[in-house]
C-alpha cells in the first residue's frame, strides 16, 4: 500500500495526537522520543514495512525492533492507525492488565517484535532476526530504531561491529538524532563526535535525512530497501517533542506528561478543537 | 575420567541433524568445546566475537524466529550478560541455551577472575530459566540434548577440568531434565551434590560407610527446577540433609533446598560450599580442599547434619 506524502503526514498527525493523549492519560510515560520518532516510524509503515495488521506474528514479515522502547506511545499510536491495535487498546497504556505496557513488549502487544525498555538490545535482537532470515533464504528485513543517547552503550558498538562482519544486508537501522537523554542534551552527558563517521567506520552504509521532512523521510526509506550490500544505517536528525512547541528541545519532556493547560495547547497545536 | 564441556560439546554434534540448531560463540568455542559443532557445520555457527551481550540478544534473536541457539562462552563471561540474559531471553521466554563453561574454584589455576561461584544464584532468580549444572559429560550430554526440546531458556554450566563418568551405560531415559538421580540410598544422612561435587560426594558416603552411617547421595543436576519432591522424601527418610556445590554458599543449591526445606520440614541441613569468598590459583584438587568442598569436608558436614537432629 502506498501513500502520498500528505497521506502519510497525516498519519504522522494522527499519531502526535494518540500520543499526547495517552501520556496525559497515565500522567507518565515519554512524550518528546515519542514525538522525534513518529514522522519516521509513518514512513516505515506506510512506504516499507512487510507487515499484515490482522496476522501479526506471519512468519515472514519484516520485523520491527524499537530499541528505545520507552518511546512507546509513538509506537502504540501507529499499530492502533495500522489496525494492529484498537484505538480502545491506547487506552491501556501503563494500565495494569494492558496491551500497551509502559515499553513495548512483544509478550502482551500485536505488532511487538522485540520486549525493549533496556537501551542498548535491540539491536543484537534485530541482528539475530536477520541472521535468521538469510538462513531461512527469507526477503524479510529486520528494521532496529535506536536513540541518539542508546549508543552511549557499549553493546550496540558489538553489535555494530558484528553486523557489518556479517555483511547483514537485511539489517536496517533507524536512529533518531534528537539530540536530548533523560537528564539533559547528549552533548552535555556524553558528547559523541562524529556520529555517521563512527557507523561508517565500522563498515557500515550511512545517510544521513531531516527526520521530520516526509520527502526526505521516504527518500531515507528507499536508501535503507535498496541498501543491501552489508547493514545501512539512516541517521535522521530530529527535534525531540516535535509538533507541541513547549515540548520542543526541552529536556523536561523526554519523561514528563503535559498537565490539564498543556494538553489542552498541545491538542490545539495538532490541530484538535478542544 | 572425562570433562563435563566435552559432553557439551558432543551433544551439540548429536542435535546438528536438527538444522533449526544453531550455535553462538564468543571466541571461546576451543574452551566450551563447540568447535567441533562449528568445523562441521560452520554456516550454522556465529562467530560474536568477544562480545557476550550481544551474542545473547543476537541468539533471542534467532529463538524468536524459530531457531533453537545453543551459546556459550566461560560462566564467568556469561554473567556481564545477565542484564541481557534477564531482560531479553528469560522475559520473554526465548529458548535460548546459554553454556557457561570453566565455573567452579575447580577450573583452578586461572584463579578467581575466572572462577565463576555465583553463577547458578543469579540465574536461578530469573523466572522461566531452567538452571542445570551436570556431574558428569555423559549426563552433561544427555541434558544438553534434553534442552533442545525444551520451550524454556537455560543456563548450563560446565566444567574445564576430567572428573569420573558416573553414568556409563545407563539408559538415556533415567537422566531426565529437573529429576535428581540417587547414586545411593541411604537412612542416615542424605547428601545433595550437583556438578564437581557429586563424586566427592560418593566418596564422603564411603568414608562415612566405614564408621556405619549410611549416606544417601542424590546428583540434582538441575538446581530450577528443584525436584523437591525427591528433597521432601530424602528429608523424611535420612532426617538431615546436606548441601555440596563448588559454587557460593548463597543462592546456589544449598539456598534452593534451604528455601524449600524451610516451607516443608523443620529437617537439619548442612550446606557445603565457597563460604562466601573469593578463589586464587591453584589445582583442581588443591582448590576443593582450599575451599572445604572435598569428600573428608563433606563428611565433616554429612556428622553435624546427623548430630543436630
Amino acid at each position: 500500500m502506498q501513500h502520498t506524502i500528505e497521506e502519510l503526514e497525516e498519519l504522522a498527525r494522527k499519531c502526535r495526537i494518540e500520543i499526547v493523549k495517552m501520556v496525559y492519560r497515565a500522567q507518565a510515560g515519554h512524550p518528546g522520543g515519542s514525538l522525534s520518532e513518529i514522522d519516521l516510524l509513518a514512513g516505515l509503515y506506510g512506504t516499507t514495512m512487510r507487515v499484515r495488521p490482522d496476522q501479526p506474528d506471519w512468519e515472514d514479515r519484516d520485523r520491527f525492533i524499537l530499541s528505545k522502547g520507552h518511546a512507546s506511545p509513538g509506537m502504540y499510536a501507529l499499530l492502533a492507525e495500522r489496525g494492529f491495535i484498537s484505538h480502545e487498546d491506547l487506552t491501556t497504556y501503563r494500565v495494569l492488565g494492558g496491551v500497551c505496557q509502559g515499553h513495548v513488549d512483544m509478550k502482551w502487544c500485536p505488532g511487538v517484535d522485540f520486549s525493549a525498555g533496556s537501551l542498548g538490545m535491540g539491536l543484537s535482537y534485530g541482528m539475530g532476526c536477520a541472521i535468521a532470515a538469510k538462513l531461512d533464504g527469507s526477503e524479510r528485513r529486520a528494521f532496529v530504531m535506536l536513540g541518539d543517547g542508546e549508543i552511549q552503550e557499549g553493546s550496540v558498538w558489538e553489535a555494530a561491529m558484528a553486523a557489518a562482519h556479517h555483511e547483514l544486508g537485511n539489517l536496517k537501522v533507524i536512529l533518531d538524532r534528537n539530540r536530548i537523554q533523560n537528564d539533559d542534551f547528549c552533548e552535555t552527558q556524553m558528547r559523541m563526535f562524529d556520529i555517521p563517521a563512527k557507523w561508517r567506520a565500522f563498515g557500515w552504509n550511512v545517510k544521513e535525512i531531516d527526520g521530520h521532512d516526509m520527502n526526505d523521510v521516504v527518500d531515507g526509506m528507499n536508501f535503507l530497501s535498496e541498501t543491501n550490500d552489508g547493514p545501512s544505517i539512516l541517521i535522521a536528525h530530529t527535534v525531540k517533542g516535535k509538533g507541541v512547541s513547549f515540548m520542543e528541545d526541552n529536556p523536561a519532556f523526554h519523561g514528563a506528561a503535559p498537565n490539564d493547560e498543556q494538553y489542552a495547547q498541545a491538542l490545539t497545536e495538532l490541530g484538535v478543537s478542544v | 575420567m572425562a570433562a563435563t564441556r566435552d559432553g557439551y560439546g558432543q551433544a551439540l554434534l548429536e542435535l546438528a541433524e536438527n538444522e533449526k540448531v544453531v550455535v553462538l560463540e564468543a571466541d571461546l568455542g576451543k574452551s566450551t568445546k563447540s568447535l567441533h559443532f562449528r568445523k562441521a557445520y560452520p554456516e550454522r555457527t556465529i562467530s560474536c566475537g568477544i562480545g557476550e551481550q550481544n551474542m545473547l540478544l543476537v541468539a533471542a534473536g534467532m529463538a524468536s524466529s524459530g531457531y533453537i541457539p545453543f551459546a556459550s562462552t566461560f560462566a564467568i563471561f556469561t554473567e556481564r550478560a545477565f542484564e541481557q540474559m534477564r531482560n531479553g531471553v528469560a522475559r520473554p521466554k526465548l529458548a535460548v541455551h546459554l553454556c557457561g563453561s570453566h565455573g567452579g574454584t575447580h577450573t583452578g589455576t586461572d584463579g578467581s577472575s575466572a572462577q565463576s561461584i555465583e553463577d547458578l544464584a543469579i540465574y536461578r532468580t530469573l523466572p522461566n530459566v531452567t538452571v542445570m549444572h551436570p556431574s558428569d559429560e555423559v549426563s552433561t550430554r544427555i541434558l544438553t540434548k534434553r534442552l533442545a526440546a525444551s520451550p524454556n531458556p537455560s543456563y548450563m554450566r560446565t566444567a574445564r577440568n576430567k572428573t569420573p563418568v558416573l553414568y556409563d551405560d545407563v539408559p538415556e531415559d533415567s537422566i531426565q531434565i529437573g529429576k535428581g538421580i540417587e547414586l545411593k540410598n541411604g537412612n542416615d544422612v542424605a547428601i545433595v551434590a550437583c556438578g564437581v561435587l557429586v563424586s566427592e560426594a560418593l566418596k564422603a558416603a564411603k568414608m562415612l560407610a566405614e564408621e556405619g552411617i549410611s549416606a544417601t547421595v542424590v546428583d540434582m543436576h538441575t538446581i530450577k527446577p528443584l525436584d523437591t519432591i525427591l528433597i521432601d522424601n530424602i528429608a523424611k527418610r535420612c532426617g538431615c540433609i546436606v548441601t555440596a556445590e563448588d559454587h557460593s554458599i548463597i543462592g546456589g543449591l544449598g539456598g534452593a533446598v534451604a528455601e524449600h526445606l524451610s516451607m516443608t520440614s523443620s529437617t537439619p541441613l548442612e550446606r557445603v560450599g565457597v563460604k562466601d569468598r573469593f578463589g586464587e590459583s591453584g589445582q583442581s584438587d588443591e582448590m576443593l580442599e582450599l575451599m572445604e568442598l572435598s569428600a573428608p569436608h563433606i563428611a565433616n558436614a554429612a556428622r553435624r547434619a546427623i548430630q543436630r537432629k
